[in-house]
């Protein structure tokens, strides 16, 4: 009787191996070979793909992006953590409410949010408009880096909020109530206790936030100019202008790996299994 | 957020509060095909994905241990990969199947990374279901085709809801994805507005991000609904 409920997954597993693994495998055979990607026969095994990579220019592009991400993540934290604080502590009607206008901006085309930010940061955007009604001086940040870490903050922002504000608001109430009575102030109480719980949250959160920031190149490009940023800008390069698919399969391979590493660190330092925030572990 | 709310109507400049963009919007041709195909698209890649997930939810559930922990995990890893290298990876599939990039390889992309999701809202439901109930049934006699349709899966509907408007959300909403698997004129919301963007700024797609924020705001409260039922109330 389970027998025939498992066939049910059957086709999936073949439309898995299809299309899931299949070109993963795909790119990884692309970033290991040369030639011509239109013709089977006249590829031949090479590194010379990753030996490129090693390339000191675009080992920065690499490094920019983790380091754009990181900020951008570390930004996400410190609004995200004390908004979600914000949230858990307010009475039940408003803090459906408050979630609800927070999350709007995701249900939002991710596009659209991020072309609005072109507008409110561009020199005759909204932001400087008001800076020159009130004479003071111009924001010129965009294009540039600022203004892709603040379109990522935006952009990610709820996806901190939310798996820290789930794994805060299953905190058991009683648990905080007696620190308290044993003679802990709040300050205490938060750093001894209420922290130290949500730490699965902040992880799922850091993950969340991190790995799309770490990959995306819309906003850098809409937001960072004509210059590519990158790592997404240069892959999607590598596919569409450069047409040297197996540098662009060598870096999604080492863009791929890297996020597996961090994610694999992070969940090392989470100690136990847990149904949180992000719910997919 | 809130920027973005307001800049729909009077572009920056506040020309003053006009509805000439939605007219100047409905007459793009551009616009509309894009519509056209996105809802399109995601429809079908919904429906498909949904039917597909449940039956799939159901056959994982009733796995083994190892081998379901193991195609759970491949099944993820469209979630876990950053949108560029599934599309990039997508494309160079079809293009050495030697497939014509359009509608039926967006479609087909649309499916690989829905279907994951719709396992995911479907199995905790198939979790917190009663899993005697149905062995019941058949040791009653049932069928176990009878036994899902009547069973099972009303069971696990508010589950299969969700997993449907995440399916259909999540492909309206996709640009990296849909820009790397389609072609021939068959294009995307998100990939119109992207080429607009880059372009130049047109207030029209302002008038568009109000429409999109409606119909977003009505799928969310249609999710929030289907979750309510007997679970907390925002996810």
């Amino acid at each position: 009787m389970k027998n025939r409920f498992r066939m049910l997954s059957y086709p999936y597993i073949v439309w898995m191996a299809i299309f899931i693994i299949g070109p993963i495998l795909l790119i990884l055979f692309y970033s290991f070979t040369s030639g011509n990607v239109h013709d089977l026969g006249s590829m031949s095994f090479s590194i010379g793909s990753y030996k490129k990579l090693f390339n000191l220019m675009y080992l920065k592009v690499i490094a920019k992006s983790f380091y754009l991400a990181a900020v951008a993540t570390a930004l996400c934290f410190l609004l995200g953590y004390p908004v979600a604080l914000i949230i858990v502590k307010a009475e039940a009607r408003k803090r459906n409410l408050l979630m609800l206008f927070f999350l709007v901006p995701i249900w939002m085309n991710f596009l659209l949010r991020t072309y609005a930010w072109m507008s409110i940061l561009s020199p005759n955007g909204f932001i400087n408009r008001i800076l020159a009604f009130f004479g003071l001086p111009m924001l010129n940040i965009m294009p540039g880096q600022s203004a892709v870490v603040l379109g990522m903050v935006y952009n990610f922002l709820p996806f901190m909020v939310l798996p820290i504000y789930t794994v805060l608001s299953k905190i058991d109430k009683s648990v905080v109530e007696a620190a308290m009575d044993l003679g802990a102030n709040n300050l205490a109480t938060f750093i001894k206790v209420v922290f130290p719980l949500s730490i699965p949250g902040i992880i799922t959160g850091i993950t969340m936030v991190f790995m799309p920031a770490v990959s995306t190149f819309v906003i850098s490009r809409l937001l960072g100019g004509g210059k590519d940023l990158l790592i997404g800008n240069l892959i999607e390069q590598q596919f569409t202008v450069q047409r040297d698919w197996h540098f662009g399969s060598a870096l999604s391979i080492v863009l791929m790996v890297l996020i597996l590493l961090s994610m694999a660190v992070m969940s090392s330092v989470d100690k136990e299994e847990h149904q949180g925030g992000g719910g997919l572990f | 957020m809130v920027y973005s709310f307001n800049d729909s109507k009077s572009r920056g400049h506040w020309g003053g509060f006009t509805l000439k963009w939605y007219a100047e919007l409905l007459e793009n041709r551009d616009i509309r095909t894009a519509l056209y195909y996105t809802l399109m698209i995601a429809f079908l890649a919904a429906v498909i994905s949904t039917i597909a997930g449940t039956l799939t939810a159901i056959g994982i559930y009733n796995m083994r241990f190892l081998s379901r922990k193991i195609v759970l995990n491949i099944n993820y890893l469209p979630v876990l990969n950053p949108d560029i290298v599934t599309g990039v990876s997508l494309m160079t599939l079809f293009l050495s199947l030697k497939m014509q990039l359009g509608f039926v390889t967006l479609l087909i992309a649309h499916i690989v990374f829905d279907i994951p999701y719709v396992v995911l809202c479907i199995l905790p439901k198939l979790r917190q279901m009663n899993k005697h109930v149905p062995e019941a049934a058949m040791d009653l006699g049932a069928k176990p085709s009878y036994a899902i349709r009547k069973v099972i899966i009303p069971e696990i509907l508010p589950g299969i809801i969700t997993g449907f408007l995440m399916a259909f959300t999540l492909s309206v909403d996709d640009f990296v994805i849909s820009f790397f698997t389609t072609g021939s004129g068959v294009t995307n919301l998100s990939i119109v507005i992207y080429s607009m963007a880059r372009k130049g700024i047109k207030p029209s797609i302002n008038a568009l991000s109000t429409i999109m924020f409606l119909i977003v705001v009505v799928m969310l409260l249609l999710i929030n609904r289907s979750t309510t039922k007997g679970d907390e109330l925002i996810p």
